[in-house]
């Protein structure tokens, strides 16, 4: 049986690396990309935190099942308005969003 | 031996999804982020199945890989001009999410390895064959009484149409 910290170190050095790729892309889709990195870091410790401590239970079982279909939605939506964002200024930097309130 | 053998496989995951991570936040190129992040993807899905929750694994595969990763690189086929480099960014910028992400590595992982987690060795559903019935999650998802999730999962299809109907509005050509 592996121990649940390498689960949880994999998790958080995945986590890190998304927040680090958010902070540092200025392309829309790089930064959606990190964000999918972060959330999943956070689907693996739910489950991981389900398999180990309560494994009688599938609470974090159904978490993570809603949570994959709620970023789904959220990644169909954010595409949607980066193509507008496209339409409309002609590139994807986020530098330039503060022109779409004109 | 069955464990050396799983170690060896967790640790060769690990690898390709750690590696796979840095790629997609770190490669110039935008198609390349999004072919490294399905890797990753793919990766989490082993993951998974190593917990034996096969049917996570199998939702995983066809939801993120064959869904949200399309639906990506279509996304950039749309907006980028053919072999378009991302605009390198500023040396301050970079050095400042550096600190941010390692800061925040390293809290958590003073809080992970002071935390002693109870882990009930006496259940036997972690040891390892026992995989996850389908007939449970099933009757999981439709069912109304405690730990059961109907309502959420209809909340769910509405809000799955919502998306439909705004991501055709906002997109649309006018």
């Amino acid at each position: 049986m592996i121990p649940m910290e390498h689960y949880l170190i994999v998790s958080t050095l995945m986590f890190f690396i998304g927040i680090y790729g958010f902070i540092t892309r200025k392309n829309m889709i790089a930064m959606l990309i990190s964000l999918e990195l972060v959330i999943n870091a956070v689907d693996i410790n739910f489950i991981v935190f389900n398999r180990y401590l309560f494994p009688g239970q599938l609470e974090g079982m159904f978490f993570t099942l809603f949570s994959i279909a709620i970023t789904a939605a959220e990644t169909t939506v954010a595409l949607a308005i980066i193509i507008n964002v496209y339409r409309k200024i002609g590139n994807v930097n986020v530098g330039n969003i503060n022109k779409m309130k004109n | 031996m069955d464990a050396t053998i799983n170690l060896i496989i967790f640790y060769a995951l690990a690898v390709v999804v750690l590696s796979m991570s840095v790629l997609a936040v770190t490669t110039k190129k935008i198609l390349r982020a999004a072919t490294y992040l399905l890797f990753v993807l793919i990766g989490t899905a082993g993951f998974y199945l190593m917990l034996n929750y096969h049917f996570l694994a199998a939702v995983q595969i066809t939801v993120y890989a064959g869904g949200v990763v399309v639906l990506f690189i279509f996304a950039i086929f749309l907006v980028s001009s053919k072999g378009e480099v991302i605009e390198p960014h500023a040396k301050r910028k970079v050095v400042l999410g550096l600190l941010a992400s390692v800061a925040g590595a390293a809290v958590v992982f003073f809080a992970l390895f002071k935390h002693q987690f109870v882990i009930d060795s006496a259940n036997t559903t972690m040891i390892g064959d026992q995989e996850m019935n389908m007939k449970v999650i099933g009757q999981a998802l439709i069912g109304t009484g405690k730990y059961q999730y109907l309502l959420p999962f209809e909340i769910l299809s509405v809000l799955l149409l919502a998306c439909i109907i705004g991501g055709i509005l906002i997109a649309r050509k006018r």
